[in-house]
């Protein structure tokens, strides 16, 4: 029986040294594969008297076992230092950047006319467009401001040969939705608007955001409540807010509203309820319906937002200041 | 408007700090725009009387004058004005004084004489710009007073900016009424002396336009002094109004003016010539103004003419001729009433504006005429003296405004405001404000006062209840809600998709003016369907935009000039085309400029090309288009490179190119030559038809790859038609994955290897059927291109 241990010592000892899988599957075969050498050992079993067979049979089983385990302790070993090797070939830094391009962004102006849209349509209002080459009667005349009233001098209007005009505000959507339907009304209309003025604070293109809920019910407290509630979302913050009385042709009572920032009161909006002569002008009957309107200034919106501090900026559309938008 | 915190509360002083006056001014709706001190920091300045003056014997504009500024003993002081004279009151800075740009003064001596202070001039002092000579005082002002308090330097000045329907605030008078409302307290305005008449002069006034002019009060004053200096109490007034002083005269119209709100004029009585008449203008008359502007009049320009012609455009300015001057003897006042609806407007379309036009257009009080001219009389006399003539009034009862009744309906309030206002509240308010008010059954009737021209129906009233009660506290609550779901637009769907799609493709969306430079229109643009404007800010962005591709190559140049290398941008928004009717409509457009890829570490810098820009194309109109309605052709426009140029036609309609920039058009703008455009309507790619599913066969595919070698200008487009043809419904896929030329390919020809994909619906294709077709194919390909397989 010596031999048995002679072989099982020299199994081991191949299978120690083994360097890879396949190595290792050939010294299997050899040693426990059906023609392998301790599998012969056991065939030849038989050639021994009966009494000593069960003790040469274990001690061959035995063997057999041992060799065995040694494999599947080497093959453990192996993959793991396969697998470990794998890793360390595929070591990359990651801190590089990835392949390919990244998403462009949206100008701001846009970021921040969909926010405003969207807070709005949330509560149930239409988003409406109208055309921006305006006649009189609709940017002014319907809108209760008669030609030479007062109001239209703060409005720098451009004008084309023929009388038609750049709208001053999107308030003349408003007419054009009325005119064509039926209350109750409830939507925004946001669009580009002109003024015939350029400064440092005044750009000739701007953009606004009309809005308007014309129904049985509505008032001036709900007017508040709503543009409270929007103001405080739209900044993400509790804000100090006031309602200040004003003027505008086509709303009556009229407020702006005022935040409180670092350096004292922004205006942000104006407002009001609709003035009874701009539902007559669309066939709406005052006495059965009430309206409340307002409008804001999207750029000065997005420049408090955003932290910008030159309107121009908005209108350069220098790509390092557009790449910061997203 | 700007007036002085202390001349307010000459009139009405409610016991608040100026940040709550200011406050409470600007919840009235009367926005306070800024507050600044009346008068510069000054120390040591008294009013002090000169005594003697003589000349100094070194220098020849110099004068020694003694000074007694109530010390003890007279001063000895140099001073080279030329107004200094013995027995004047004026002002002296005693040495250790401060005053603007001097921290100390100290004696000095000049030409051999010591001077103990100095006499100073009104520039000096920091109050105003005149600095022809030192201040001179009245004799009203006490020697030894400082002249803090002589000119109560203590003092605000407030700006509002007032809305147009406030006319009635654009005096001390309305603003006091305003702030006694809100403070529930009196005020009161000085009480105007009426002075006696001393002379029979007169001249007559015959009113030709009454509707216009409905009533109009002249007066004559014989022998005035219009020499004597302007009281330091009423210039400091105006100029604490933003007011200049011009002279006696004209200083106390617009003192008038400025305390009561009425617009007043003073002619040179002696200039002008029999009566006065106001009327519209005869055909090519002209005027020439005050600010010696020659205007030739429009017709509906009311003006003041005397038997000459035109003296005054009614209500905006007097004429040069009949100003009053320092040497004018006699003067003729005017105090008048015009309609603001003739007012309006007339001063702009002249480019005038000025503080009467201002107040007419928003409607003066019709009964202020006869006070206003009773107070300018009564300061005239008091300053100047002469003789007052009684005052001739025209009047047409009938023309001049009324307020008329309007009724407020208790029910109104809570509609409009959405609270309910205690009556006592609502009928008290009412009256503060200067209104008859009579309340009875749920209702008040109410006529306003004839200062308020605001006031004409009901949600006026409301309004003025919404102000004295205060917006601030007036609760919030939130609309109800009637909603009705509506279908979507399908065009605001469309550009939020398309910008989507740009924006993940790597493209800057950007925002440029709907008007640009024609010059640079003209070399993008085609046609001339152009809109111009009639006042551009500039000629450069003086024509509307017919294409969005302007905006963007300016936008490429600004950022090209700031080193940018790479550009990628796009625009959504209306272009404006003026052929027979105007049409306004939107447009998508997009820029590609520069490398592929940003500067990577892993991948090389290849520039875009046509390609690249095509890729992108495809994707925004596939994802809205089915590619079988889509169509491409050659675009032969001359603004795109004539060889690398598409028309896109979506259901044979136009809906917009794409291609590389003309390099004319490049070397033109001074622009590389390697700039990629694209513009559509968006209305001809807005998604036609909603997706269909088809069911995917579940039987295999059989592939067949084929290199074809054919002419070299033969079109990919062609060749895949005309396998696609031939393929049958089985051929379900069809693509080019390689174009080849050079070695092994015969000069002028190409190589183009296709991948065809053939797949049944309802039985697995056998090989006999793939080959039958196969061979079809390239029968065609040859019959057609005389394609060859390639060996």
């Amino acid at each position: 029986m010596n031999n048995t241990e002679k072989l099982k010592a020299q199994a081991i000892s191949e299978i120690d040294s083994a360097s890879d899988l396949s190595q290792l599957d050939l010294i299997r075969v050899d040693y426990l594969g059906k023609k392998g050498q301790l599998t012969q050992q056991l065939k030849q079993l038989g050639k021994l008297p009966a009494e000593e067979r069960p003790q040469a049979g274990q001690i061959i089983n035995v063997a057999k076992a041992a060799v065995q385990n040694a494999i599947d302790a080497r093959k453990a070993l192996l993959e793991d230092e396969r697998l470990e090797n794998l890793i360390d070939k595929g070591r990359l830094d990651v801190t590089l950047p990835g392949r390919g391009n990244h998403r462009a962004g949206l100008h701001p102006i846009t970021l921040t006319l969909q926010r405003i849209e969207s807070l709005f349509q949330k509560i149930g209002f239409d988003v409406v467009e109208g055309p921006e080459v305006e006649d009189d009667y609709h940017n002014f005349g319907a809108l209760n401001i008669p030609e030479h009233h007062p109001a239209r001098a703060m409005h720098d209007t451009f004008y084309f040969p023929d009388g038609r005009l750049l709208r001053t505000h999107t308030s003349s959507v408003q007419i054009r939705i009325m005119q064509n339907d039926e209350p109750p009304f409830r939507f925004i209309a946001p669009g580009r608007v002109y003024r015939c003025d350029s400064d440092m604070t005044h750009t000739p293109m701007f953009h606004q955001v009309e809005g308007l809920i014309v129904d049985e019910s509505v008032t001036f407290a709900d007017l508040k409540g709503m543009l409270v509630d929007f103001l405080e979302i739209f900044f993400e913050k509790e804000l100090q807010i006031r309602f200040r009385p004003s003027y505008f042709p086509f709303t009556e009572p009229s407020a702006e509203v005022d935040i409180m920032g670092e350096r004292g009161w922004l205006e942000v909006l104006g407002c009001g309820m609709v003035h009874p002569n701009v539902l007559r002008n669309v066939g709406v009957d005052p006495e059965k319906y009430t309206g409340l309107a307002f409008g804001m200034g999207v750029e000065r919106l997005a420049m408090l937002y955003y932290g910008v501090d030159d309107l121009r900026m908005f209108f350069d559309n220098d790509i390092r200041f557009l790449k910061q938008f997203h | 408007m700007k007036f002085s915190e202390k001349w307010l509360r000459e009139f009405v002083n409610p016991d608040v700090d100026t940040e709550t006056l200011m406050h409470q001014l600007t919840m009235a709706g009367l926005e306070v725009d800024g507050v600044e001190s009346a008068c510069p920091e000054f120390n040591g300045l008294v009013a002090a009387e000169v005594k003697s003056v003589s000349k100094h014997p070194d220098a020849d504009k110099l004068q020694i004058c003694e000074v007694d500024c109530g010390d003890k003993e007279l001063l000895t002081i140099v001073c080279g004005a030329a107004n200094v004279k013995q027995g004047m009151r004026t002002v002296l800075a005693k040495v250790g004084a401060s005053l603007p740009g001097v921290n100390e003064l100290k004696a000095v001596s000049l030409k051999g004489v010591t001077s103990s202070g100095m006499l100073c001039s009104a520039k000096e002092i920091g109050l105003t710009d005149d600095h022809d000579g030192i201040m001179d005082l009245s004799a009203n002002e006490s020697v030894g007073m400082q002249l803090t308090e002589v000119i109560e330097s203590n003092d605000k000045i407030i700006e509002i900016s007032l809305t147009p329907n406030r006319g009635d605030c654009l005096s001390i008078t309305g603003i006091a009424r305003e702030v006694a409302v809100f403070n529930q307290i009196d005020f009161s305005v000085p009480e105007v002396k009426i002075s006696d008449v001393k002379s029979s002069t007169i001249r007559n006034v015959k009113l030709s336009a009454v509707k216009a002019c409905p009533k109009y009060l002249g007066r004559v004053i014989e022998n005035v002094d219009t020499a004597v200096k302007t009281p330091l109490w009423l210039s400091e007034k105006l100029r604490r109004s933003g007011i200049r002083s011009i002279n006696i005269v004209v200083d106390i119209t617009n003192f008038v003016m400025l305390e009561i709100g009425q617009p007043m004029h003073a002619f040179d009585n002696d200039v002008l010539q029999g009566d006065i008449e106001v009327r519209l203008p005869k055909t090519g008359e002209k005027i020439k103004l005050l600010d010696e502007s020659e205007i030739e009049l429009k017709s509906g320009t009311l003006v003041i003419t005397d038997d000459t012609g035109p003296i005054a455009m009614a209500g905006v300015m007097g004429g040069f001729e009949s100003a009053v001057s320092t040497r004018t003897q006699n003067i003729f006042l005017e105090s008048a009433f015009f309609t603001p609806v003739i007012i309006s407007g007339e001063a702009r379309q002249y480019g005038l504006h000025t503080d009467s036009s201002h107040r007419f257009e928003r409607g003066v009080d019709t009964e202020l005429q006869s006070k206003a001219i009773e107070r300018a009389t009564e300061l005239v006399i008091e300053t100047c003296g002469g003789q007052t003539g009684p005052i001739v009034e025209a009047l047409s009862d009938d023309d001049l405004p009324q307020n008329t009744e309007v009724i407020l309906r208790k029910s109104q309030i809570k509609r409009i405001l959405g609270i309910e206002l205690d009556e006592k509240f609502v009928t008290d308010t009412f009256t503060n404000l200067g209104m008859q008010c009579n309340y009875k059954e749920k209702q008040w009737i109410t006529i306003a006062p004839s200062h308020r021209f605001d006031i004409n129906i009901e949600v006026d009233l409301i309004e003025e209840l919404a102000r004295i009660y205060s917006y601030d506290a007036i609760p919030v609550s939130a609309p109800n809600n009637n909603l009705k779901m509506r279908m979507p637009n399908e065009s605001q769907e469309a550009i939020k998709h398309i910008r989507e799609v740009l924006v993940n493709h790597d493209y800057h969306e950007v925002i440029t003016y709907s008007f640009v430079d024609p010059e640079l229109n003209k070399l993008l643009n085609h046609n001339d369907n152009n809109l111009l404007l009639a006042n551009p800010i500039a000629p450069e962005l003086s024509e509307m935009r017919t294409s969005l591709l302007p905006g963007l190559i300016s936008t490429l140049q600004y950022n090209i000039k700031r080193q940018q290398e790479r550009i990628r941008i796009f625009e959504t928004g209306l272009v404006f085309n003026n052929r027979d009717d105007l049409k306004q409509e939107p447009h998508v457009a997009g820029l590609l400029y520069g490398n592929v890829n940003e500067k990577q570490w892993d991948i090389d810098n290849t520039l875009c090309d046509f390609y690249d820009l095509k890729c992108d194309v495809e994707t925004i109109i596939s994802s809205l288009i089915g590619a079988s309605e889509i169509e491409m052709k050659p675009n032969t426009s001359n603004i795109l490179h004539p060889g690398q140029a598409v028309d896109v036609y979506v259901k044979g309609k136009n809906a917009g190119c794409f291609g590389r920039l003309h390099p004319k058009t490049c070397a033109d703008l001074d622009l590389p030559d390697n700039i990629y455009l694209f513009e559509f309507t968006i209305k001809n790619i807005l998604k036609w038809e909603k997706t269909r599913y088809k069911p995917i066969s579940k039987y295999p595919s059989v592939k067949r790859d084929i290199s074809i070698v054919i002419d070299e200008k033969i079109l990919l487009d062609d060749v895949l038609k005309c396998a696609r043809n031939d393929g049958s419904e089985l051929l379900t896929n069809l693509e080019l994955f390689d174009v080849y030329q050079g070695e092994g390919i015969e000069k002028g020809k190409k190589s183009l290897a296709l991948g065809l994909t053939f797949q049944a619906t309802s039985s697995t294709l056998k090989d006999e059927e793939v080959e039958a077709i196969m061979e079809k194919v390239m029968d065609g390909l040859n019959n057609n291109f005389g394609a060859k397989l390639r060996e």
